[in-house]
C-alpha cells in the first residue's frame, strides 16, 4: 500500500460517520481497525505481472489444484519406479513387496490426474534424482520418507484452497493413503516414528504449495509455474 | 494496490458485502471478550468462525459445530480405549519397549484431538456447544460389557484388532464429512490434519498386527490365514477373523472401491490390478454408518 493510500484511508476512517447501511467508506474503516494487514496483504499478491515464460503452467483454480497434485505425483511415481528397477536397491524381500505395492499406488495416482484432468493436464515432467543413491537403501528410504512426508502435508494443505467438495473427496481417498505410506517408511527409518512430526495438538503438519514446490523443486528439472495458483 | 479495485472484486462476488460485515464487526468485538481465554491454537478457528457468518459459499456454523461434535465423539472412544489401554499393559500382554512405546503414543495423539477440538468449539460456539463425553462400554456390548471385544483388555491379539478397527474407521470418518467443510478454511485443514495422523496411526498398528502374526500365527494375532495385513487396506478386507468389525470396511463405498470420479483405476497402468486399484485410494464413511458402527460402544 502507498503512503498516500494509506492517508486516504485514514482520512476515510475520520470521515466515517459509522452511522447507516454499511457501505464501501464503512469497510474500509473496518479493515484500518481489525483485519486489514492480512486481507489487504492477499489482494496485493493477485496483482503481480506475470512471466509468460515461467515454465509449465498448473493453471488456476480447482484445475491449478489438481495439477499440483498430478505434478507431485508424477515426481513420487517416477521415484519408485526407479527404485523397484534398481536390482541393488538393498531392500528385504518384505521391503520390496510394500515398496513395489507404493510404487502402483503412486502410479495409479498419477494416472487417475492425468485421465481426470484430460485435456488440463500439464505434459510429463523431467525429474532430477542425481542426489539420490538408488543401490542405497538408507538413501532410498530417507528420499521415500521425505516425499511421502511431503505428500500429506501437500494434500492437507492444499484443501482449503479447493471449491469443489467432490475434488476434496478425492484428494482425502488419496491423502490417507499417503499417509500410510509416510507410516511405513517412517517406521522403516526410525521404528515408533509413524506420526513424528505432530503438533502439540495431535495434528499434522500442512504445508502451502509454495512451501512444497521449494522442497520438491529439488527433484524437478522441469520449471513450473505455480503463480497462478490459488492462495 | 488500487483499493477500489479490490473492493469491486469483492461486491462482483458478494454484493452484500457490506451489509454481512456489520455481523462480521460484532463477532469480532465478541471475540474480542473471548479471546483471552482461548488457547492460542484455537485463536484461527474462532476467527473462521465469524468469518463464516458473513460468507454463504463457506459452511454455516451449524454444519461445522456438527462435524466438529462428531469427530469429538470419535475422539473421545478413541481415547478412551487407549487411556484404559496404558494402564492395562501386563493384563493385555502388550510387550514392554515398541509396542507400549506405540500405545502411548496413539493415547497421547488421541487425548491431544479431544482437547483440541474441545478448546476449537468452545472457542467458536462456546463451551455449551462441547458435546460431553458418552458413557462407553468398550466391549461393544451397549453397556453390558460382555460385547465381541470384552476380552480386548487381556487379549493382545483382539485389543490390536480392536485398535486397527477404531483407526481405519476413523480414517473413514473424517474424510466422510470433509466435504461439508470445503472452504471451511481453518476447520477444514485442522480435521485434514487429524484424517492423516489417524492414517499413521491405522499404519502403524496394521504393521503391528502383521508383526505379531509372523510371530505368533493366526490364532494370536486373529489374522485370517491366507491374509497378510498390510500398512494399506486391501480390498475390503479387515484382516480380522471376526466379522464384527466388517462394517468398518463395507458401506455404501466400500474399501474395495476401484472406479474414481467415473475414472477406471484397474488397469489404469501395467501392474495396476484390482488390489492396488483398492489400496490406492482409501474410502469415505458416511456419519450414519460410522454411528451405526459405535453405537455398540456407547451405553
Amino acid at each position: 500500500m502507498t503512503k498516500n493510500k494509506a492517508l486516504e484511508n485514514q482520512a476515510l476512517m475520520e470521515h466515517d460517520s459509522g452511522k447507516g447501511a454499511f457501505s464501501r467508506r464503512n469497510f474500509l474503516s473496518f479493515l484500518g481497525a481489525s483485519t486489514g494487514v492480512a486481507v489487504l496483504a492477499a489482494a496485493c499478491s493477485k496483482n503481480d505481472v506475470e512471466d509468460p515464460n515461467m515454465g509449465v503452467d498448473l493453471g488456476s483454480g480447482d484445475v491449478g489444484i489438481l495439477n499440483y497434485a498430478y505434478a507431485l505425483e508424477q515426481l513420487e511415481a517416477a521415484f519408485y519406479t526407479q527404485v523397484i528397477a534398481s536390482s541393488t536397491n538393498g531392500l528385504s524381500v518384505t521391503e520390496a513387496a510394500r515398496f513395489n505395492d507404493i510404487k502402483l499406488h503412486e502410479v495409479a495416482h498419477r494416472e487417475f490426474f492425468k485421465a481426470a484432468l484430460g485435456s488440463n493436464a500439464i505434459p510429463a515432467l523431467d525429474v532430477n534424482f542425481t542426489s539420490i543413491n538408488f543401490s542405497d537403501r538408507t538413501s532410498i528410504i530417507t528420499t521415500a520418507a521425505a516425499f511421502e512426508n511431503l505428500g500429506v502435508s501437500a494434500y492437507n494443505g492444499a484443501g482449503r484452497l479447493l471449491k469443489s467438495a467432490d475434488y476434496l473427496l478425492l484428494a482425502g481417498k488419496i491423502v490417507s493413503v499417503e499417509g500410510r505410506h509416510a507410516a511405513y517408511i517412517n517406521d522403516l527409518i526410525t521404528p515408533g516414528s509413524f506420526a513424528k512430526d505432530t503438533d502439540s495438538n495431535g495434528l499434522d503438519i500442512s504445508r502451502t504449495p509454495p512451501q512444497v514446490l521449494a522442497i520438491a523443486g529439488a527433484y524437478i528439472k522441469t520449471k513450473i509455474n505455480a503463480s497462478n495458483l490459488p492462495s | 494496490m488500487n483499493l477500489d479495485k479490490i473492493l469491486g472484486e469483492i461486491e462482483k462476488h458478494d454484493p452484500e458485502v457490506y451489509n454481512k460485515l456489520d455481523t462480521r464487526r460484532h463477532a469480532m468485538k465478541s471475540f474480542a471478550r473471548v479471546g483471552g481465554r482461548v488457547a492460542l491454537a484455537a485463536v484461527p478457528l474462532a476467527l473462521g468462525a465469524m468469518f463464516q457468518k458473513s460468507y454463504a459459499q463457506t459452511p454455516g456454523s451449524a454444519t461445522i459445530l456438527n462435524v466438529l461434535n462428531y469427530a469429538l465423539t470419535l475422539e473421545y472412544l478413541e481415547a478412551e480405549f487407549y487411556a484404559t489401554a496404558v494402564t492395562k499393559f501386563a493384563q493385555i500382554g502388550v510387550p514392554a519397549g515398541a509396542a507400549q512405546a506405540a500405545i502411548t503414543k496413539l493415547a497421547n495423539d488421541e487425548s491431544a484431538h479431544v482437547i483440541f477440538l474441545k478448546t476449537a468449539i468452545t472457542a467458536g460456539f462456546g463451551a455449551s456447544s462441547v458435546t460431553p463425553k458418552p458413557t462407553f462400554d468398550l466391549s461393544g456390548g451397549n453397556g453390558s460389557g460382555t460385547g465381541p471385544f470384552a476380552m480386548a483388555f487381556s487379549n493382545y491379539g483382539l485389543f490390536l484388532a480392536v485398535a486397527q478397527t477404531f483407526e481405519d474407521t476413523g480414517v473413514r470418518a473424517y474424510k466422510g464429512r470433509a466435504q461439508e467443510l470445503v472452504g471451511g478454511g481453518d476447520y477444514l485443514t485442522a480435521a485434514l490434519n487429524i484424517h492423516s495422523v489417524e492414517a499413521r496411526h491405522a499404519a502403524h498398528i496394521r504393521s503391528m498386527r502383521n508383526a505379531l502374526n509372523i510371530a505368533s500365527g493366526n490364532a494370536v494375532s486373529l489374522v485370517p490365514a491366507g491374509i497378510t495385513v498390510k500398512p494399506w487396506i486391501t480390498l475390503s478386507q479387515s484382516g480380522i477373523d471376526t466379522p464384527a468389525v466388517q462394517a468398518s470396511y463395507d458401506g455404501a463405498v466400500p474399501e474395495s472401491t476401484t472406479t474414481q470420479a467415473g475414472v477406471a483405476i484397474t488397469g489404469i497402468a501395467a501392474g495396476i490390478t484390482t488390489t492396488a486399484a483398492s489400496e490406492c485410494f482409501d474410502e469415505p464413511l458416511t456419519a450414519a454408518e460410522v454411528l451405526a458402527i459405535i453405537d455398540p460402544f456407547i451405553v
